[in-house]
């Protein structure tokens, strides 16, 4: 289909901000990311569902801070470990989800996007929208609405 | 025709937004047929819309909703099953109510359209669903036929959507700005309808506020009309700058800068002012909700041939425009119940030497940071009895709860779903709705319900009510390393046990901890273990801080770690990631900037589990209570031998209670034994003294429950199957029944119990010790 728009004007391309997890690196589209924070001082709640790691205090506002790592099945961030969050925004507010680390913002254009390979497993399959094949590296584009649904 | 008064507008738009929510609820009962609670919301809607036709004199709609009614008062007490037919008959009158209620914001009134058809096929299914199921299916349809804007054969969700897009197109300004802030309604209103009447071609009745703001342009001189949205908003950043010097002020405490600290203080001082100033414009006197209950009042007299007179005192006492919305029917309902069974028929009253006129009393009044409403009625009271015997005819409650029960919590009886006391069903009230909703309301804004009952003099009912829900006074404690913020309204007091009287007032039953406060036994919570937090190791000696809770009208203890200030906190909601976790009301931010979350004291105790079987528990602590006057009282400890033998001990005698795991158990000699605070405790299986199978030679079990007693001057563990309660209670020993090592046998929480004799048990399992303890000890205990 991109051979219908060869224009550089109409090539289509979208940003995304990328982080690493795991090993792998992640991305969202910019628009969805409020802002991308160093580690917070966090309240951790309760009997909360574990991927909640706490609650932080953004100017004011109170954030939900979502552990990605085991919301995508992936091991525990090591102990001492420092994540960063990276804020989104959502129908409620505004939500964290803690990374290992942040990486750059990235253009790439949207026909670059593939599906998601059939062997990824258990949640990531439903949570990855995407993959785009980059020079020395996979960015695997988060599905950011089904991340922050609340798990039951 | 065209004049609508302000009561009638209103009850459209309420009446509107409960239809609306009740086609997406009655869809949901279909798929889950089995769930009560969406039954007694859907009834409970039709029952308000019923209730206001009946003041507002709509009696068509009124025998429509009744015959709705009438239906799903059936569902609701399972005496018939949802199925397909029920919920299109029943989304039909949904329909027809809609209609009805669209024809009356047109035209002010009902129209002709009498509903026969349904009204027949909402009677025919009382009988039975299953019953003549062949010759239903056309029936459905056939009630739609004579509503013009529906065709006859037209699915019932079809029809919902057409109506529903026909009532907004009627009332081009109304629904938007209200459904979305149903607090936002009397100002908003006026603001669009005014900004409208120019632009659209105006209704009638909604040029009539324009034209009558004309007139009083004096007044408009010193007032403005302010959205309420805009308000809620300033609240919000009063919220947030309070936060900010919650802030400041922490930071100023570690100063040594005099001009910085006195800045704050000042800071400190206008914020304040600011809230309460803010708080003020969100306030209106109690009267905007009371003005429409003498008419209410008037109405239900006149339609029960009673003579009720009321009074109000405190008109002017003011609260946040929330509360009054919330609390509005609430109140109403309260006023109906004390019209219709509060209040005695005429000649009952002169039979009581009462006036033939009865009063009914309103007072609103400030106290303490709360605002105080009562209700109260010179009528008949609540018969306890009465109420008593209708809770357990219902299945609310066992004959040997409801012997046990106080008065207090008798009374408190009316607040449970499904229990009406009228003794007939009428049109007005008496199907056992409504003062579940009304409590339910009231404790939704952070309110507490009390009752006062005069029988045959009459009832009081006090509603204590927050000021605002933005910023509250809460405790704040600590549970390990964790602070959490516990609302005031909550809290009754604080206690500190130390050393002696900590081992003294605290006692565990079955493992479950009870702390004895002024002859009362409250179960206690430990919020660490309840929130899953890492326990702290508390010494033995050191003291603990147990903070006294009351919810639902029962009392509990929380032991905390710390106990640190109050503060006026700012309530944040929770994201939906966490409305699992019914233990937290919201979270706040505190001075230093971190969030502190706060507690839900309800769903603490549910989640303790203290609400259900607690209701035994206190009441056992009642029955101590009353009977603690008296001197014959004794406290007993209760608990189980063998299989079937209820024994009871002086709570005196008992050192400790204990749970020995097995696997610490060591023998020595034929006896068993534990190490046990520096020394070799015994362990004496008392079941083998009364011929039972110990638990100790139980090999399933992993621990057994002991009863620390010291006779002579050493200790030992009786070895019981469990431990069963302590009670405050006078105990009749039938001296015929002493023999050997049972002092006695008496009735106690109306079970047998066998009184033993500690010091004869003990001599009996430990022949050792009768070189020990002197002989004296034989003769009595």
């Amino acid at each position: 289909m991109s051979s219908d728009t060869a224009g550089v004007e109409t090539r289509r391309t979208q940003q995304f901000c990328t982080f690493l997890l795991d090993r792998s690196t992640f991305g969202v589209e910019v628009d969805n990311v409020q802002e991308v924070i160093r580690e917070q001082d966090m309240t951790p709640v309760p009997l909360a569902p574990d991927v909640i790691r706490g609650l932080i205090n953004l100017r004011g506002q109170i954030v939900t801070a979502i552990d990605l790592r085991r919301r995508l099945g992936r091991p525990p961030f090591p102990a001492g470990a420092k994540p960063m969050n990276v804020v989104v925004r959502c129908d409620d507010g505004a939500v964290s989800l803690l990374v290992d680390e942040i990486g750059d913002v990235v253009e790439v254009e949207s026909s670059s996007l593939e599906r998601p390979p059939e062997n990824l497993e258990g949640e990531s399959r439903r949570l990855i929208r995407g993959v785009i094949q980059r020079e020395n590296n996979l960015l695997l584009v988060l599905d950011i609405d089904r991340t922050l649904e609340a798990a039951n | 025709m065209g004049e609508m008064d302000d009561v009638v507008k209103e009850f459209l738009v309420e009446s509107y937004e409960n239809l609306d929510r009740l086609d997406s609820e009655l869809l949901e009962l279909e798929s889950h047929p089995q769930t009560r609670e969406m039954l007694s919301s859907i009834f409970r809607t039709i029952h308000s819309i019923k209730g206001a036709c009946g003041f507002l004199g709509f009696s068509r709609l009124e025998s429509l909703t009744h015959a709705g009614e009438n239906l799903l008062s059936l569902l609701r007490d399972g005496k018939l099953g949802v199925d397909g037919q029920i919920t299109t008959a029943l989304l039909e009158l949904v329909d027809a109510v809609r209609q009805m209620l669209t024809t009356i914001e047109t035209n002010g009134a009902e129209g002709d359209e009498e509903f026969e058809a349904l009204k027949a096929q909402l009677k025919s299914l009382q009988g039975g669903a299953s019953g003549a199921a062949g010759a239903k299916p056309a029936a459905p349809t056939a009630p739609t036929a004579p509503t013009a804007n529906a065709p006859a054969n037209a699915s019932a969700s079809e029809t919902t959507s057409a109506q529903t897009s026909a009532a907004p197109a009627a009332a081009p300004s109304e629904p938007v700005p209200q459904a979305a802030t149903p607090a936002a309604q009397p100002v908003a209103r006026e603001a669009t309808s005014a900004s409208a009447a120019p632009s659209a071609a105006p209704s009638p009745e909604r040029a009539k506020p324009a034209a009558a703001a004309a007139p009083g342009a004096g007044v408009a001189e010193n007032s403005i009309r302010v959205d309420v949205g805009q308000l809620d908003k300033l609240m919000n950043l009063v919220g947030e700058l309070v936060l900010a010097r919650n802030q400041v002020l922490q930071l100023a405490s570690h100063s040594s800068d005099n001009a910085f600290v006195a800045t704050t203080q000042r800071l400190n001082l206008i914020t304040t002012e600011l809230q309460e100033s803010v708080m003020k414009t969100r306030m209106q006197p109690i009267m905007t909700v009371w003005g429409k209950l003498p008419r209410v009042v008037r109405d239900m007299s006149a339609a029960l041939g009673k003579s009720i007179r009321v009074e109000m005192e405190g008109k002017e006492t003011e609260l946040d425009k929330t509360i009054l919305e919330a609390i509005k029917d609430p109140l109403t309902h309260i006023v109906r119940n004390s019209c219709d069974h509060g209040i005695e028929p005429p000649a009952l009253r002169a039979e009581r030497g009462k006036p033939a006129e009865g009063t009914l009393t309103l007072r609103a009044f400030h106290e303490g940071g709360q605002v105080i409403l009562e209700i109260e009625d010179d009528g008949g009271g609540i018969d306890v009895e009465r109420v008593k015997r209708k809770a357990v005819a219902n299945g609310l409650i066992t004959q040997e709860q409801a012997s046990r029960m106080t008065e207090r919590e008798a009374c408190s009886l009316i607040f449970a779903a499904g229990l009406s006391t009228a003794q007939n069903v009428t049109n007005i009230s008496g199907r056992g709705v409504g003062m579940d909703v009304v409590k339910s309301n009231i404790e939704k804004i952070g309110g507490q319900v009390d009752i006062t009952n005069r029988f045959e003099h009459g009832l009081t009912l006090r509603i204590k009510i927050p000021l605002t829900l933005a910023i509250i006074p809460a405790l704040m404690v600590m549970a390990g390393e964790e602070r959490f913020a516990i609302p005031q309204v909550s809290l009754v007091e604080l206690v500190r046990l130390e050393g002696e009287a900590r081992r003294n007032a605290i006692r565990s039953i079955e493992g479950a901890l009870v702390y004895r406060l002024r002859g009362r036994l409250l179960p206690l919570v430990h919020l660490d273990r309840e929130l899953g937090l890492p326990p702290l190791d508390v010494a033995d000696d050191e003291a603990i801080h147990i903070v006294i809770l009351q919810t639902d009208g029962r009392q509990f203890g929380l032991v905390v770690h710390r106990i640190c200030d109050t503060e006026e906190i700012v309530v944040k909601p929770l994201t939906k990631w966490l409305k699992s976790v019914p233990v937290f009301a919201g979270a706040t931010i505190m001075g230093d900037g971190r969030v502190a979350l706060i507690l839900d004291v309800l769903g603490l105790a549910q989640r303790a589990r203290l609400l259900g079987d607690a209701q035994e528990r206190t009441s056992y602590v009642a029955e101590g209570e009353t009977l603690r006057a008296g001197s014959e009282t004794k406290r007993l400890l209760l608990f189980q031998v063998g299989e079937d033998l209820r024994m009871a001990a002086p709570l005196e005698e008992a050192a400790r209670l204990e749970e020995f795991r097995l696997r610490d158990i060591e023998a020595s000699g034929d006896q068993r034994v534990v190490q046990y605070r520096d020394e070799i405790l015994p362990l004496l299986p008392l079941a083998q003294a009364f011929g039972r199978k110990s638990s100790l030679d139980q090999t399933t079990r992993d621990s057994v429950h002991a009863v620390v007693v010291r006779v002579g001057d050493r200790n030992y563990a009786l070895v019981v199957e469990r431990i069963l309660d302590i009670v405050e209670q006078e105990l009749k020993l039938d001296p015929r029944s002493r023999r050997g090592l049972i002092t006695g046998t008496g009735v106690v929480q109306s079970k047998v119990t066998d009184m033993i004799d500690v010091a004869a048990v003990v001599r009996r399992l430990d022949p050792a010790s009768h070189s020990m303890a002197p002989l004296a000890d034989e003769v009595s205990v």
